[in-house]
């Protein structure tokens, strides 16, 4: 079973089931999409104006330049938080324990939910990047850094969406599988996303400076606005393999225990 | 029926032991089932026939012992095991989301059978499960009985060389319960081997070639239905009398039997054999007592699963103890 052929075909077969249930059921999509969306009105329309004033002339162009790639790390993280609470509700339904029985390629089953929340979180971060334009993005990046950018996030959401994926067969509970994804959506607000970190007093910068959202969304600032740096990009690439590579591994794991449900 | 080490073994488990933390679900189960029979486990609640197919279908790893599902080892190549198995569960594994035919869609993909071969397959599941109109309702909408059904149309669509059914007839009406039945003979006549667990008896009976009844997590008896019937002393003799001192003197002869003065009867237990009905009545003879009439019912598995299980809830011990001598 570990024929390439057979892991792309089941993983295939597990994606058209998520997307079905994200159709049918399309309140944890909507409410992955609520959060960013309101967060860029508050942060930008509410906050923007002092915050911005804040900035003075380190940055260019309106907050809205400086706080979307902040807002696009929360989409991801906020997507990713929906599926940590779908995989948890799932893992709780007979049909998984009938795939456990069944000869396909076992992890093929979180493979298709990862690969779902990584396009739900496409959709949405389109979503977020249609609301900014309309609040006066503007951008400098040109269209190799836009596809940098892209692959930065696509890759961030995969990485998150094993995270939540394995959190959400940690938890016993889906609101227990919520809490755990809900400390994602928090900690961007500890980094570089809304104000920059050497703002911040000493302990707190300390942490924001080092947690991996900080150079994601450097990273993703400097392709929007066309001044990319290699440096922070290569740590944030290495930060999203890493998270990605151990919660697989780990999401798997959990997956391979005796199944909890009676079937 | 050819003698029992002449079929190949479909499983083979030896001394299979399952502990959830201190709770003992089983304590050394041997179990062996030939390739095409209907095995039936029947056992009382708890005894650990969902935990037997639970190991058997590699969802649980077992503390101790080992098992073989066609020579394949459940634990060293669950995947050469899993290639072979079909699973009905007690509790439905159907996905509430998806309508019927994208159930068996599903089961198709993950079987990678070819399109044509997917879409027979599908239709005659429907038709055979009598799904056919629900076919593209969601399941959620779907009664009890129908989502069991369609449970089993998604086992059958890989066409599974062994099937595991835990409890396939509960909640079903008495038609769906035949259809059930008609559906398994019809997949032994296929070839295809079969354990189930069941508490209705007669099922076992009418069904099953082979019977194990399992207790406490172990093995208590195992053979055919009638096999197990001579082992148990369950069967009855009703005799009923004329008068009433010829029941009085009956009842004298067989201590402990059970009285009934309304219609003039005594109850014995008996193996329900020629030999134990002869004994009885010799006995009423060389006493001069006069018996007018006499009906014998054979031990059926209801009274097995009592005597070796132990836990006759009645209060019909007095038949128990009268045995004929
Ligand atoms: N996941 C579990 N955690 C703790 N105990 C369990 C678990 N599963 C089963 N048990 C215990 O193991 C024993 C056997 O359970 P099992 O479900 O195998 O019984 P059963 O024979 O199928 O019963 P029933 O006829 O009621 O379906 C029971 O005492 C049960 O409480
Ligand atoms: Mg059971």
């Amino acid at each position: 079973m570990t024929n390439p052929t057979l892991i792309l075909a089941d993983t295939a077969t597990m994606l058209r089931r998520d997307v079905r249930h994200a159709v049918r059921f399309p309140m944890l999509t909507i409410s992955g999409l609520i959060m960013p969306v309101l967060f860029l009105l508050l942060f930008d329309g509410v906050f923007g104006h002092t915050l911005r004033a804040g900035l003075g002339n380190t940055v260019s162009g309106g907050y809205i330049n400086y706080v979307l790639p902040g807002i696009l790390v929360m989409t991801a993280a906020s997507v990713a938080e929906a599926t940590a609470l779908g995989v948890n509700a799932d893992m709780g339904e007979g049909i998984i324990a009938r795939f456990r029985t069944m000869a396909i390629w076992r992890p093929s089953v979180l493979a298709g939910q990862v690969v779902g929340s990584v396009a739900r979180t496409l959709i949405t971060g389109a979503a977020v990047c249609f609301f900014a334009l309309a609040l006066g993005l503007s951008t400098n990046g040109k269209a190799l850094d836009w596809l940098a950018a892209i692959g930065l996030f696509v890759l961030l959401s995969f990485a998150l969406s094993w995270l939540t994926v394995a959190f959400g067969l940690l938890a016993k509970t889906p609101s227990g599988a919520n809490s755990l994804a809900l400390i994602l959506v928090v900690l961007p607000f500890l980094s570089s996303a809304f104000v920059p970190t050497a703002t911040m007093p000493p302990g707190v910068r300390a942490f924001a400076e080092y947690q991996p959202f900080t150079p994601i969304i450097d990273t993703l600032r400097g392709l929007l606005t066309g001044t990319p740096s290699g440096q922070h990009g290569l740590v944030a690439v290495a930060w999203c393999v890493g998270i990605a590579v151990v919660a697989s591994l780990w999401a798997v794991k959990l997956y391979n225990r005796d199944s909890p449900i009676a079937i | 029926m050819p003698p029992k080490d002449a079929r190949p073994l479909a499983i083979e488990a030896v001394g299979l032991a399952k502990y959830f933390g201190s709770q003992a679900a089983l304590t050394g189960l041997d179990l062996i089932v030939p390739e095409g029979s209907v095995t039936a486990l029947i056992g009382p609640n708890g005894s650990g026939k969902t935990t037997t197919v639970r190991i058997l279908s590699t969802l649980l790893t077992p503390n101790a012992g080992r098992a073989t599902v066609f020579g394949h080892d459940l634990v060293a190549e669950p995947e050469a095991v899993r290639a072979s198995i079909g699973v009905t569960g007690q509790f439905s594994a159907v996905d509430r989301l998806l309508t019927g035919r994208e159930n068996l869609a599903l089961m198709a993909r993950l079987q990678h059978l070819r399109r044509a071969v997917a879409l027979e397959r599908i239709a005659g599941n429907l038709e055979r499960f009598e799904l056919t109109e629900a076919a593209d309702r969601p399941v959620a909408t779907y009664s009890g009985g129908m989502r069991r059904r369609l449970d089993l149309a998604m086992t059958l669509m890989g066409e599974p060389r062994v099937v595991f059914l835990d409890e396939p007839t509960a909640g079903l009406d008495p038609r769906g319960r035949l259809v059930l039945w008609r559906i398994v003979r019809d997949l032994v006549a296929d070839g295809v081997t079969i354990l189930l667990t069941t508490q209705y008896l007669e099922e076992a009976d009418r069904l099953a070639d082979r019977v194990a009844l399992i207790d406490r997590g172990a093995l208590v008896a195992e053979g055919t239905p009638s096999e197990l019937k001579k082992q148990s002393p369950g069967g009855r003799i009703r005799l009923h009398f004329a008068e009433e001192d010829a029941l009085a003197a009956a009842a004298v002869e067989f201590d402990g039997a059970e009285r009934n003065e309304s219609d003039l009867s005594l109850e014995l237990a008996s193996d329900g054999s020629v030999d134990g009905i002869r004994q009885v009545l010799d006995r009423l003879e060389r006493r001069g007592i006069t018996v007018e009439s006499l009906s014998a019912q054979p031990p059926d598995l209801d009274d097995v699963f009592f005597a070796l299980t132990g836990n006759r809830p009645e209060t019909s011990s007095a038949v128990a103890s009268g045995v004929v001598q």
